[in-house]
């Protein structure tokens, strides 16, 4: 741990820029590319970079594994819900327009809520997935 | 790509196969822009480029470096590949060309998403607009899909623990 000093100073530097820029893949999804789906990503690659640069127990400790395996089946609770909400207004499933009192705000709300749920189970399941190979300990 | 594949193919040592995808997966990603896909380009280098070259490493990390010599001759599979290689660069024949504007995709159904989007949903990219709100079934789907192989992944790997 010692030896890759260089390593360290510039991840740590790097990180909040890559945190950063997920949200911004994130939010930014409607006015450039990007979604929920590039953003799990992005952010769950800059969990992995941590884990990787600072050991998988300071990792597990900060980024505790059970967060992220809740945030799996969690997106999806939220994309259904979502769906269930305007179903329960009278509109179609998904349909966001029920969402607000004028069409475009709640296409607005809609399409950040379902985002929003993409986004959680993508990190989740990354992030999880990667927990679990590097776990397992060599044999 | 040519390039990397061929030494995707010939190369024994896996840490390598692993880097020259990843830069396969960047050129991809290169050529997807020029090809105005943004949204797929970005994908592409965040997955192919990103996490799956830090979960292949990971994967190496407990196994061995080198392949070993294969077992048998790759001749068959090799002569079905070519075939099957042949046939789909015969049937790019019958394809319209590139960018031309009369093709039925670009006449029936993506011209009212581009004319009815900014206008029923307010959102500036077509691409968000029809993934998040007129397919958010499909997209509903594909959540649940990544939902669905990530519990499989994480029930077969963490099977002792339980």
């Amino acid at each position: 741990m010692r030896l890759d000093l260089l390593l360290r100073i510039s991840s740590k530097i790097f990180l909040p820029f890559i945190i950063l820029f997920a949200f911004y893949v994130q939010f930014h999804g409607d006015f450039g590319p990007g979604g929920g789906f590039q953003a799990g990503v992005i952010f769950a690659a800059g969990v992995i970079l941590y884990t990787i640069i600072f050991g998988v127990k300071k990792a597990q400790k900060d980024f505790p594994e059970k967060i992220f395996n809740f945030m799996v089946p969690l997106g999806v609770l939220i994309f259904t819900v979502t769906g269930l909400i305007s179903l329960s207004k009278g509109y179609n499933f998904l349909d966001y327009d029920a969402l607000a009192h004028y069409p475009k705000h709640g296409q607005h709300i809609g399409i950040i809520a379902i985002e929003l749920g993409v986004f959680v189970t993508v990190i989740g399941s990354m992030v999880s997935i990667f927990y679990a190979f590097v776990g397992r300990g060599k044999k | 790509m040519a390039l990397t594949t061929l030494g995707i193919i010939r190369l024994r040592n896996l840490f390598s196969v692993v880097i020259l995808s990843t830069i396969y997966s960047f050129l991809m990603a290169t050529l997807l822009l020029i090809f105005d896909a943004v949204d797929v380009a970005l994908t592409e280098a965040a997955v192919g480029a990103g996490i799956s070259t830090v979960l292949m490493l990971t994967v190496l990390y407990y196994t061995k470096m080198n392949e070993e010599k294969p077992r048998y001759r790759s001749v068959l599979p090799l002569i079905i590949c070519l075939v099957v290689g042949g046939l789909l660069i015969y049937g790019t024949y019958g394809l319209p060309p590139f960018g031309a504007a009369d093709t039925p995709i670009h006449t029936h159904i993506s011209v009212q998403y581009l004319e009815r989007s900014i206008n029923e949903t307010g959102v500036p990219n077509v691409v968000t607009s029809v993934l998040a709100s007129y397919r958010g079934f499909d997209t509903l789907g594909e959540v649940i899909v990544v939902f669905t192989a990530a519990i499989g992944v994480l029930s077969i790997l963490k099977r002792d623990k339980v």
